[in-house]
């Protein structure tokens, strides 16, 4: 028994390893990590939508999801990881790329190929200034302090108040925004094609995941957009 | 009609090569494009210079071996048409034709127009086949195969492993190609035997060749002569999971 767990462990970790070192085994992390990024910004604007019920109701959210300091570190350190993983693999999958196209040609227009698809390396990258940016701006605090220490009046931290505060700056708004636009960029390709990484994607099933990741990404962008234009105009103060 | 053709001139793999620009004159409508280079060629020799060198043979769209990009298309501008398929009336009297080698590093030039595409043989060799005792001829009934298998595996058979997929595909991957042949043999019952062993084997050996990676832009599906889906790279993609997960079970 010891010696089957044993071998059973060791081809774990084999398993792992041909994962990482084979290109389709690259595309899975790929795929997984993005579709795991994917559903957290889903959450994190249906959360973020609470700003239009009012200070007391994203407060509360807020105080809730800080309640508990083994889940709150947790998913950070998951979410972490998780963005580390799709980065590094796809700077790894991207340099394997380069070396096998190192000369391109001389005239004509990439075949067949979209906008969104030949951009996701430079949307992903300033996606990743935003995010660094973004924390910054509302989680760690090194872009304006003075956010964090703002306090309702049951002594939670108003993070109704630090989202007002923070988009009246037009010029941050107006990042929040252009990165919005890249964030659409990049899932309107990836979304779709994550599924097809998988294998769960096929001729008669395209357009449906075509549409999904095309819709998901628009709807994505104007709740997001939404609410630093509400605040830039006056809608919510 | 006369052209003006910019065709890129390399002596081996060595040395660096150059756009060398000719005059075809009188091309008439109805040859085909390596007729077209004939001529051209013919003229090359009655004036003493190198030809142009250009990979081709059966010339009916079928073997494979002709290929080159043509104003940055593999195979040029017509759909699910291979270059010696391709006719000159979809050119007009005037045009300039930049003529270039598929680009990727998995295929070296050789010369000219002529690239090495021996990587996808030793793909083959590493598990593209069915293995099959010798003896007599089985009954062609004998197993019964479903229609629906036999048509998506006998869509995936018309690969004829020109390379235009590599030569499309911005990261020069070998996915399409290898999917084909993944698809072809394990869709049947003869070939299924082996599907596992063969999906890990030519993954690795397409990986180790130095091909680029599947960013499923579809470029390769669009100028593959074949029509070869992207479907075989998705079916491809669950039969390397599933061949990963029981290889690690058994």
């Amino acid at each position: 028994m010891a010696a089957s767990a044993e071998s059973m462990q060791a081809s774990s970790a084999g398993l792992i390893l041909r994962l990482w070192q084979s290109s389709i085994g690259k595309k899975y992390v790929m795929a997984v990590t993005g579709l795991a990024l994917f559903l957290f910004v889903i959450v994190h604007l249906a959360g973020n939508l609470q700003i239009y019920l009012g200070p007391y109701k994203i407060n509360e959210y807020a105080h809730l999801l800080k309640s508990t300091p083994a889940v709150l570190w947790g998913a950070r350190a998951g979410l972490l990881a998780i963005v580390a993983l799709h980065i590094v693999t796809a700077l790894q999958l991207t340099a394997a790329n380069r070396k096998a196209r190192p000369a391109g040609y001389a005239v004509g227009k990439p075949v067949a190929s979209t906008f969104a698809q030949r951009t996701i390396l430079v949307s992903g990258l300033v996606l990743l200034a935003f995010i660094i940016f973004h924390l910054g701006h509302f989680t760690i605090g090194f872009v304006d302090p003075a956010l964090l220490d703002l306090r309702d009046i049951y002594g939670r931290h108003d993070v109704y108040r630090m989202m007002v505060n923070g988009f009246s700056n037009p010029l941050v708004s107006i990042f929040y925004i252009v990165s919005m636009g890249l964030l659409l960029l990049h899932l309107s390709h990836g979304v779709s094609s994550l599924f097809q990484s998988l294998g769960l994607r096929s001729r008669k099933t395209f357009r449906f995941f075509d549409r999904l990741a095309k819709g998901a990404a628009v709807l994505l962008f104007l709740g997001n957009c939404s609410i630093p234009l509400s605040i830039l105009l006056g809608i919510i103060k | 009609m006369n052209l003006t053709l910019r065709v890129w001139r390399q002596k081996n793999a060595k040395t660096s090569g150059q756009f060398v620009t000719y005059q075809a004159t009188d091309i008439s409508a109805e040859m085909s494009f390596l007729e077209m280079l004939d001529v051209v060629n013919e003229e090359l020799i009655k004036k003493g210079e190198e030809q142009i060198a250009f990979d081709h043979d059966c010339r009916e769209g079928i073997c494979g071996s002709c290929g080159m990009v043509i104003n940055g298309t593999p195979h040029g501008p017509l759909s699910a048409t291979t270059t010696c398929q391709l006719h000159m009336r979809f050119f007009k009297d005037g045009d300039t034709i930049t003529i270039e080698p598929w680009r990727a590093s998995s295929f070296p030039i050789i010369k000219d127009l002529v690239v090495d595409r021996t990587a996808f043989d030793r793909i083959i060799q590493s598990g593209g086949f069915v293995s099959v005792s010798t003896g007599g001829a089985p009954d062609g009934n004998a197993i019964p195969i479903p229609k629906e298998d036999a048509d998506k595996a006998m869509d995936a058979a018309q690969c004829i492993g020109c390379g235009a997929c590599v030569a499309a595909c911005k990261n020069a991957s070998a996915m399409l190609f290898v999917s084909a042949k993944v698809s072809h043999l394990g869709l049947l019952p003869q070939g299924h035997v082996e599907a596992d062993r063969r999906v890990l084997n030519m993954v690795a050996t397409m990986d180790e060749e130095g091909f680029g990676n599947c960013t499923n832009t579809g470029s390769c599906e669009a100028a593959c002569p074949k029509e070869i889906s992207l479907d075989n790279i998705a079916r491809m993609n669950r039969a390397y999971a599933k061949a990963l997960f029981k290889n690690k079970l058994a």
